[in-house]
């Protein structure tokens, strides 16, 4: 099959931007990522988003974006999967240029958060529940997080402050990135004396909803300029499954079946083996999910995955390093864009261009982007190149 | 206004009506016409006892627009004694302390407004702790 690499990246700083639109944020974001492909043109657009037509009032955003970034007559669609959507997005991009349809695809993800506040933001992101059996109970996106941890510490018997870990290591990581919304470590005291959202989920156990953007560039090796300044990163893997949106129709709430499918497919589709695996940028919209994904992965066993974080296993210097500028706690969740962060922050470790966070002699990223509580799933390899 | 959507989920809002697998008699809440077990189709009617025990719980403080004014609330999955799961808001727990295992029963209940004042008001399941301790 033909091999598929990313050619350029770019992204905004996560945060709330009240002077940015949706469409600034995208624009910005491709126009760093077609500069460091080192000047391709795109044939194809695709835009990750998760509630646009919610939280903007706007839908269309495939022709939007691509008019907006004078990409006049390519062609342009919005992937939406919810938080997956970006993951969701690259795959699409990924399939566009492995199948020969495409030369050169871009692919953008992007969300406006900040347009709207409270009482409305829960109603919009409650949107990716089951609205007539979950969201009509009241349900929010938190809620149905904190369901999901209460009942995996009742069955684990973890301590209370058993998930600081993950807030702990996303917070040191994002220190050194410049492009992350809170650049500040902090300490276990921090996470315990934090304001309860959903007992028994706290506010460090969830990412901060913002407003952001980043874009791949994708096309063929041969294709890469040759003046390109950067080592080249491939898609070795890419792989993505679904589940049901509710939570009790799961035959088991505590076990993400399409995190370990997709990212099984993957690992497989890229010929490595788990321990070949130098970094996990997992999908920390809640500590929660974390813990499940590398349970799920198999980087942990059943019901074990919240030790990693706490015996620091996940830390840059530790055996599987995870969310390796931030992640979603400290970098912060843009929606759609989610899975282009992570691809984008992989491809930085591939090039080797990770400062301070930089994992030594990085090969292979695993990045997985979560709908719902994955209710889909989008695993993808990176690998540098020689 | 979303009447047609809340009034042709009435059977379930009110009645716990779901749905049993005439392959496989596997018992299914909420309806999907496919059977989640066998893959077989699954359109018989059946209706839940009500009865089931709280498998997990949490606190909503902020909560969506339309259930923003009976914030906080308790939102709990409940084990239907038939077997299948649902999402439910716990209720009429004055200050009992509510656990993982408690039995609890359906009460119908007012849910949420549809929109303004003159909206309309969608009535459905909730569950309250059991009155009588389950002889099973």
């Amino acid at each position: 099959m033909t091999e598929v690499v990313i050619a350029g990246i770019g992204q905004t700083q996560i945060g709330e931007h009240w002077e940015l639109s949706l469409r600034n944020l995208a624009v910005d974001a491709i126009q760093a990522a077609l500069r460091d492909s080192g000047g391709l043109k795109p044939q194809a657009l695709f835009v990750g988003n998760m509630l646009a037509p919610n939280l903007s009032n706007q839908a269309h955003l495939g022709a939007l974006i691509a008019e907006y970034a004078g990409l006049h007559g390519i062609e342009a669609v919005t992937v939406e999967a919810s938080g997956a959507s970006g993951g969701a997005a690259l795959r699409q991009g990924y399939l566009a240029i492995a199948s020969g349809m495409a030369d050169v695809a871009l692919v953008v993800g992007v969300e406006k958060f900040t347009d709207k506040i409270g009482a409305d933001v829960e109603e919009s992101t409650a949107t990716e529940n089951d609205a007539d059996f979950e969201s009509i109970h009241g349900l929010t996106i938190t809620a149905q997080a904190a369901l999901v941890m209460k009942r995996y510490m009742y069955e684990n018997k973890v301590p209370e402050n058993g998930f600081a870990g993950f807030a702990l290591t996303a917070h040191a990581n994002g220190v050194a990135n410049k492009n992350a919304a809170f650049r500040k470590a902090i300490k276990a005291e921090t996470y315990a004396k934090a304001e309860m959202v959903s007992e028994p989920l706290k506010i460090f156990d969830m990412a901060p909803h913002l407003d952001g953007a980043a874009a791949v560039v994708l096309t063929r090796r041969e294709l890469i300029p040759s003046d390109c300044q950067h080592p080249p990163v491939k898609i070795a893997g890419s792989a993505a499954s679904s589940d049901t949106l509710a939570l009790h129709d799961r035959k088991d709430m505590l076990y993400f079946d399409t995190a370990q499918i997709s990212a099984g497919k993957a690992i497989k589709q890229a010929g490595i083996v788990l321990d070949q695996i130098n970094f996990f940028e997992y999908h920390d919209i809640f500590s929660i999910y974390a813990a499940l994904q590398l349970e799920a992965v198999g980087f942990a066993v059943r019901g074990q995955g919240w030790k990693l974080a706490e015996e620091g296993v996940i830390g840059l210097k530790g055996r599987i390093p995870c969310a390796t500028m931030g992640g979603m706690k400290a970098r912060g969740f843009a929606g759609g864009a989610a899975g282009l962060y992570q691809a984008v922050e992989a491809v930085t470790q591939l090039r080797g261009h990770a400062g301070a966070n930089q994992i030594a002699g990085a090969k292979f990223g695993l990045i997985q982007s979560l709908g719902g509580p994955a209710s889909t799933a989008v695993s993808h390899i990176l690998a540098g190149m020689e | 206004m979303e009447i047609p959507r809340h009034w042709r989920l009435k059977k379930q809002r009110y009645g716990l009506v779901g749905e049993i697998c005439p392959h496989c008699d596997h018992k299914i809440f909420p309806p999907r016409d496919v059977c989640p077990n066998c893959g077989d189709e699954a359109k018989e009617q059946f209706t839940f006892s009500g009865k089931g025990e709280v498998y997990s719980y949490t606190t909503v403080y902020e909560a969506p627009a339309g259930f923003d004014s009976n914030a906080p609330y308790t939102v709990a999955i409940v084990k239907l004694e038939e077997g299948p799961m649902l999402t439910a808001q716990l209720t009429d727990l004055d200050e009992q302390p509510i656990q993982i295992g408690m039995p609890v029963e359906m009460v119908t209940r007012k849910m949420r407004n549809d929109g303004d004042e003159r909206g309309v008001i969608v009535y459905g399941y909730k569950f309250r702790p059991s009155r009588f301790i389950p002889t099973t």
